[in-house]
């Protein structure tokens, strides 16, 4: 007879010597881990819970003594963060440590354009009273404490007209401005390099593309968006739509990729190859789109509107994944990207300058491998659920202010109307009669070669 | 009590003659020789110092003897033999049995700790790996069942009118009115359900992590002692008096399905824990001495065994290991449950009768029977798991890690609308059978076309001379009237064309011959 009994003791299964770490055993059969479809439904819908609950995206805010015009952030230096206001003022911010370092005085009217060299250590600011500014961009000591200080810049343009905005080149040492026209100048040149001009009265502003260093896109008041080639003197292409667009910006990543934020609420995404349709309409604000600027990553991109809030869009995403306001932002005229992908930085009407987390519910600091394990399991448990009512309602829900939310509600039922119209006269027409444009054409007017 | 007022008695016979407002007990034993007779003494001083000396005795033994009514309450105890029986064929056995009775078991999920409700109210729970008593009460009503909540921390009792819950130190923590005159409980572990059901054959749950009534169920089926549920889904399943066993979600009134499993009373249910590949399975015993095991999805009998007697216990092991007991007899068999085995795979003779409870020890080849003697350990090789998954259920779980456990279960906590007959149809799409989505598009096109007749009658039931005075009608009867010289002769021209009145479809034709098909009849030329 040969017995064979279940015989544990409590050192092997735990711990010999108190010092070390108790053993944690694993069965991973099925049977001794019943439900595991309800459990999952159950904590994704807890970790959607938590999501929320920690979804605190607002960090800080940056004062200025007038409206934000403009942002651009220091390709070579994350901390780095320069804003340019209403008043001719431009600050140099370290964001890291919250404060101010330069005031960097000169403008006599409204700074409409800021960027900074691909060094990163000078910047060139473009302004209503028709000059282009260069400054020096210093490194943020590493002592703390208060160190703002005015400074001047350190060479002039002058151009014909005001400025409406400035992108610098993102490897040679020149940079474009947009107002009558387009400009490209060199820091060693006193007068344009390029003057590009095809019909718009005033260009509102004008990026290079990061991939191409002879190719660079504009936006127009004539409704228009142009590419233009450095080594050829005429504009390449332009593409009128039916509403005008206030900013431009391509995707790092896909560099073919650009989109516009446009004044009839939508962002429109193109490709620099096929203008005769858009690849995407990013819809969800409620009034005209003040500014766009992608993630370094090329996967999302963020955009601020006339409604006071800004939103952050997946690069082929028709809805917002996200929406941040607050009770005291105003319009939404500036927003970029930091360097990183992990920030969002806004400048506003209200004098203020804001920080914001991409991730809504992202924890900051220095994380614990378990602690990002169990990230990623509720993200992974939210992504397989997210179709589920009870989880879609609760990932979904955005607490808007009054006015957005009521416009929205307003803007839906116009467009329900609509739909509802269209197919009522669809039903009643002769079949074929009735031709239906796509979203993603229907706000294209021409397209000029 | 009774006893002590046994005790009691001889001593008040012996003082029945003295003064009744005295201790009525015990005073001569407080005596100290005779009285000191003071007739014969002359001396009046003497005499005098003698009655006092005799009072202030009398009184000491007054109040040695109230000490002895109030402040030494314990009896002794003794034996007595009623009818034809002598004292001295008492065993020791009957000695200890008159004191315990049948034992209701119940385990953590763990296995290491064993709940213990004594028929006539004992109460204890037992830490098994280190045979430590951790609590021990006597609630002094008659207990018909225990049950351990999520963790040992906390254990249910069913007790003579409500069921009471106790923490680890046995002090009762709460009282559970709404459970009323219950003889069996369940615990669903993963639901932080409590379930319990009774003579009034009403089933209720209760979440112990929030304290509500989930739901209560009447059964229809008069009292029910079998309740047990399944593991896998969370259904419980009650065996009623006439040989049915009912399975219950708590969102339904109804039960989720019902089978008649024996000829008479239904005595014990169990359900097998589905290993891999294996289909839910049910055991049942009934009074007609079958033991049945069900194949739950097609809700058949697999296979039946006889038992000499009515099982009146049964319970499966972690890995399939069923455990049949009645009387004084436990049967384990191994391999039983998908096909019929042979030969049982051990026997017992427990030393006592009255088998009330089976229970195996989770992660363990242990079986705990409780039965009238008490509780006995059998060990049977091969019955638990030997692999535990620390954190599903660990017997060596330390403070804090039971801790961190306890609130990992809380968030892991299932609502009760999940259980279901199908667990795994949670988070996947409600797909509605044809024929329901062909009825409901009957129903859809009904409900349209009672619409639009209700639609036309309202119309009809208009006023017939609504729209008779529209503008656009008065002026086509304006028009009418105009008299045009060119209308008469067009009318007249009209008219000799056959265009007005239908000229030409009143014109006779020849009739179409009888021989020419009908289906050929518009080829026929007439003239």
């Amino acid at each position: 007879m040969k017995v064979k009994v279940i015989n544990r003791s409590e050192e092997a299964c735990t711990r010999t010597r108190s010092q070390d770490v108790l053993k944690v055993h694993r069965n991973l059969d099925p049977a001794l881990h019943p439900f595991e479809k309800a459990k999952e439904y159950t904590r994704a819908l807890n970790a959607a819970k938590l999501d929320r609950l920690f979804a605190r995206p607002f960090l800080a805010a940056f004062p200025h003594t007038d409206g934000i015009t403009c942002l651009a952030r220091s390709p070579a230096r994350l901390n780095c963060l320069l804003s340019g206001t209403a008043d001719g003022e431009v600050r140099l911010w370290d964001v890291a440590a919250r404060r101010c370092l330069r005031r960097l005085v000169g403008h006599a009217g409204a700074v409409t354009g800021v960027a900074v060299a691909p060094s990163g250590d000078v910047a060139v600011s473009a302004g209503a009273d028709g000059t282009a500014r260069l400054w020096r961009v210093p490194f943020a000591p590493f002592a703390g404490g208060p160190v703002e200080r005015d400074a001047s810049p350190v060479l002039q343009w002058t151009a014909r007209g005001g400025l409406r905005g400035v992108d610098h080149h993102w490897a040679r040492s020149q940079f474009a401005t947009a107002g009558v026209g387009v400009c490209v100048w060199d820091h060693a040149r006193s007068d344009p390099v390029h003057a590009f001009e095809w019909g718009a009265d005033t260009v509102a502003s004008v990026r290079f593309n990061p991939a191409e260093p002879d190719l660079l896109a504009s936006v127009g008041g004539d409704r228009s968006v142009a590419l233009y080639d450095l080594r050829s003197a005429t504009p390449l292409r332009k593409l009128v739509m039916q509403t005008k667009s206030n900013a431009l910006a391509w995707n790092p990543m896909e560099a073919f990729h650009f989109t516009l934020a446009s004044d009839d609420c939508n962002l429109y995404t193109y490709d620099m190859r096929r203008l005769d349709v858009a690849r995407c309409v990013h819809q969800d604000f409620v009034s005209a789109v003040m500014d766009v600027d992608y993630s370094p990553t090329g996967r999302e991109f963020v955009a601020g509107g006339y409604d006071r809030s800004l939103r952050i869009f997946a690069k082929h995403g028709g809805h917002s994944r996200e929406v941040y306001t607050t009770k005291r932002q105003q319009r939404v005229f500036a927003v970029r990207f930091s360097g990183d992908g992990t920030y969002v930085f806004s400048g506003s009407d209200d004098m203020n300058v804001r920080v914001w987390k991409a991730q809504a519910s992202q924890q900051l600091g220095v994380t614990l491998p378990r602690e990002r394990q169990k990230a990623a399991y509720g993200a992974a448990l939210i992504e397989r659920h997210k179709h589920l009512p009870e989880v879609r309602r609760v990932v979904g829900n955005r607490r808007t202010p009054t006015a957005i939310y009521k416009a929205t509600k307003t803007r839906r039922a116009v467009m329900d109307a609509e739909r509802r119209k269209l197919k009522n006269r669809i039903a009643h027409s002769k079949p074929g009669s009735v031709v239906v444009k796509p979203a993603r054409r229907r706000k294209i007017v021409e397209e000029l070669e | 009590m009774t006893d002590a007022v046994d005790a009691a008695a001889p001593a008040r016979a012996n003082k029945s003659r003295k003064r009744s407002d005295g201790p009525k007990t015990g005073v001569a034993k407080y005596r100290r020789g005779e009285e000191v007779s003071t007739k014969t003494v002359k001396d009046k001083k003497l005499k005098g110092q003698l009655l006092y000396t005799e009072r202030v005795f009398k009184d000491a033994q007054k109040a040695a003897a109230r000490v002895d009514d109030w402040l030494l309450p314990a009896a002794a105890g003794g034996l007595e033999a009623e009818g034809m029986e002598q004292t001295w064929r008492f065993h020791q056995e009957d000695i200890v049995q008159a004191r315990l009775c049948p034992y209701a078991l119940a385990t953590t999920r763990a296995g290491r700790y064993l709940a213990l409700g004594g028929h006539r109210g004992h109460l204890a729970l037992m830490d098994r790996l280190q045979s430590r008593v951790l609590c021990e009460v006597q609630v002094k009503e008659s207990v018909h069942d225990v049950s351990v909540l999520h963790s040992e921390a906390f254990f249910a009792a069913a007790q003579r009118k409500y069921v009471y819950i106790y923490d680890k130190r046995g002090i009762e923590v709460h009282c559970l009115k709404a459970h009323t005159n219950v003889w069996r409980l369940d615990f669903l572990p993963h639901h932080f359900l409590l379930t319990s059901v009774g003579a009034s054959g009403v089933l209720t749950w209760q979440d112990t992590s929030t304290g509500q009534i989930v739901a209560s169920a009447k059964t229809r089926a008069g009292p029910c002692r079998v309740l047990t549920h399944d593991p896998s889904t969370g259904v419980s399943t009650l065996g009623h008096g006439r040989g049915t066993v009912s399975l219950w979600t708590p969102t339904s009134p109804v039960p989720a399905a019902r089978l008649l499993c024996h000829h008479g009373p239904v005595l014990a249910a169990a359900h097998a824990p589905r290993g891999a590949g294996a289909g839910p399975l049910l055991v049942t015993t009934g009074a007609d001495r079958a033991v049945k095991v069900w194949d739950m999805r097609m809700m058949r009998a697999l296979h039946a065994y006889n038992a000499p007697a009515p099982a009146a216990a049964l319970d499966i092991s972690q890995r399939g290991a069923l455990a049949v007991g009645w009387g004084r007899r436990v049967q384990v068999w191994l391999e039983a449950l998908r096909d019929k085995a042979a030969a049982p795979y051990l026997n017992h003779t427990l030393p006592h009768a009255g088998l009330r409870d089976l229970v195996f020890c989770p992660y363990d080849d242990v079986l705990a029977a409780g039965h009238g003697g008490g509780v006995s350990a059998l060990l049977v090789p091969g019955a638990g798991e030997p692999n535990y998954d620390s954190l599903v259920a660990d017997p060596f779980q330390r403070r804090k890690a039971a801790r961190e456990a306890e609130v990992a279960f809380l968030l892991d906590k299932l609502q009760p609308g999940m259980i279901v007959l199908d667990p795994d149809s949670i988070g996947g799409l409600a797909r509605e059978p044809k024929e329901v989505q062909k009825e409901r598009a009957e129903a859809a096109a009904a409900a349209n076309a009672a619409a639009l007749a209700a639609q036309r009658a309202k119309a009809d039931a208009k006023t017939p001379m609504k729209g008779k005075n529209k503008p656009t009608r008065k002026r086509r009867k304006k028009q009418q009237n105009v008299i045009d010289d060119k209308a008469p002769a067009m009318r007249a021209r009209m008219a000799e064309q056959g265009v007005l009145g239908g000229g030409h479809a009143r014109k006779e034709s020849e009739p179409i011959p009888e021989s020419v098909p009908r289906a050929l009849h518009r080829f026929v030329v007439r003239k």
